[in-house]
């Protein structure tokens, strides 16, 4: 057992885990932040993508220790002053899921997208990008509409600010 | 699932990470970005007691393109190559080789030095590196040796890096200007291993080609360095003969294993023609 801190959507965290508490446990079980989800549990899937320091990663396959120090952001920490983010927004708007179970990772693998691509991301970019995202649902049509209509308003919301 | 128990450690400097090795011979494992020996460790194929996190050794992560070498630390991630404006110069395989690597956010996570470190003969990396004919820098107790990565290899997870080294970085020499490559790469799904992938390097001058080194990837227990089909293609005008004679040769030293990418003989084919349509791309792309 040790103790294990981070940060956690912009709060210092610590808990007590043993030395091979992958990081998504440490989030569900020590945090209570099920928000994160863990479907393959082999890195293939993406329910379980967080960010950390501002990087997407499966954190089905990272321990809790290699991110200890680390910021991290987890779905629960997108939506700000009871509004949603833009790209929760945009998947309630243009029906990007169904039950919901891929979505956490898809909204956390799309904001990490939008903020590398910027306004100018494409259809064939967010397909190629999604490779590591799975939705047994929808067929990806909505998620990819979802992510585009946020990238644009985003962008477009950025280039306002400059 | 959960990995078995372990002791992890977090060293701030290559010398103690050496020394924790060696503190733990034979029981310690090195972590890097963790997605090959994690996913090994929920499924009991890897059982270390000790875990040496080497992410704060910052000796470890530089990029470096100077004097005719190319310097990569074992620690950089695959998203740092390919977001690499020097090495997308200087080599631009590396990057064509890591987009073909698992998806972004693995690409985040997972380096160089894991991919080419860790034996596994479905890494793309070992290939591109043996067709590149570079060298591993390995570091331990008694100091610093490179190997090259032709002659690093021994069988599937067996490599010639003693359990008291770290892997802290590849050397590659610059390839020649105006150098054609291709990475090209047959997979069932996105994300997966290869069923057969080969790595070509080429350069041709007035028509010719002067020099070529062809590498295949998960068609053997190791990468394959296909020196005899290299050869097949140095000093010709890499015509149709030239390209059947290199296919034939690359195709007779595979030696896969039947298995759910698909039976031997169709793993030889496969590799076949990854090897055609790398040399085609690598010519188109000569200058």
């Amino acid at each position: 057992m040790a103790s294990i801190s981070m940060t956690v959507n912009g709060r210092e965290v610590s808990g007590d885990a043993e030395d091979r508490t992958l990081l998504v446990e440490f989030l569900r079980n020590n945090l209570g932040l099920t928000g994160t989800h863990v479907g393959c549990d082999t890195s293939q899937c993406g329910a379980c993508v967080v960010h950390v320091d501002g990087e997407a990663v499966k954190s089905c396959t990272m321990l809790a220790a290699q991110a200890a120090g680390s910021a991290v952001t987890t779905i629960e920490g997108l939506a700000a002053g009871g509004e949603l983010h833009p790209v929760q927004k945009a998947f309630h708007e243009n029906h990007g899921l169904q039950c919901g179970f891929c979505t956490p990772g898809m909204i956390m693998a799309a904001t990490d997208m939008i903020r590398r691509h910027g306004a100018s991301l494409d259809e064939k970019t967010v397909r190629e990008e999604l490779e590591g995202n799975i939705c047994r649902c929808t067929g990806y049509h909505n998620i990819v509409k979802s992510i585009l209509a946020a990238a644009n308003e985003m962008g477009g919301a950025q280039q306002a600010a400059e | 699932m959960i990995p078995g128990s372990f002791d992890y450690h977090r060293p701030r400097t290559l010398n103690e990470a050496v020394g924790l090795l060696a503190d733990h011979a034979g029981d310690a494992f090195i972590l890097a970005g963790g997605h090959s020996l994690i996913p090994m460790m929920k499924l009991r194929m890897a059982t270390p007691e000790h875990l040496i996190d080497i992410q704060d050794i910052g000796e470890l992560t530089g990029i470096n393109v100077a004097g005719g070498t190319i310097e990569i630390g074992a620690a950089v991630t695959q998203a740092a190559l390919i977001s690499s404006a020097a090495l997308a110069d200087a080599c631009p395989i590396l990057r064509e080789t890591s987009l073909q690597i698992a998806d972004p956010q693995i690409r985040n996570v997972g380096t160089i030095g894991g991919n080419v470190a860790n034996g596994d003969p479905g890494n793309d990396m070992p290939a591109v590196m043996q067709a590149l004919d570079a060298e591993y820098l390995l570091h331990g107790g008694g100091g610093e040796r490179t190997v090259k990565a032709r002659d690093f290899y021994e069988a599937a997870y067996f490599t010639a890096r003693d359990e008291s080294e770290i892997l802290t970085s590849i050397r590659i020499p610059v390839p020649a200007q105006g150098h054609g490559y291709s990475y090209q790469k047959q997979k069932r799904k996105i994300g997966d291993y290869a069923t057969a992938a080969a790595a070509v390097i080429l350069s041709v001058s007035n028509g010719n080609c002067t020099a070529a080194s062809i590498a295949l990837t998960n068609v053997a227990d190791t990468p394959l360095w296909a020196q005899a089909a290299s050869d097949a293609l140095v000093g010709t005008d890499l015509g149709a003969a030239a390209v059947t004679a290199a296919v034939d040769a690359a195709r007779a030293i595979t030696d896969p294993a039947s298995d759910g990418r698909g039976p031997s003989e169709y793993r030889t084919h496969v590799a076949g023609i990854m090897v055609k349509r790398a040399i085609e791309a690598a010519h188109e792309r000569a200058a």
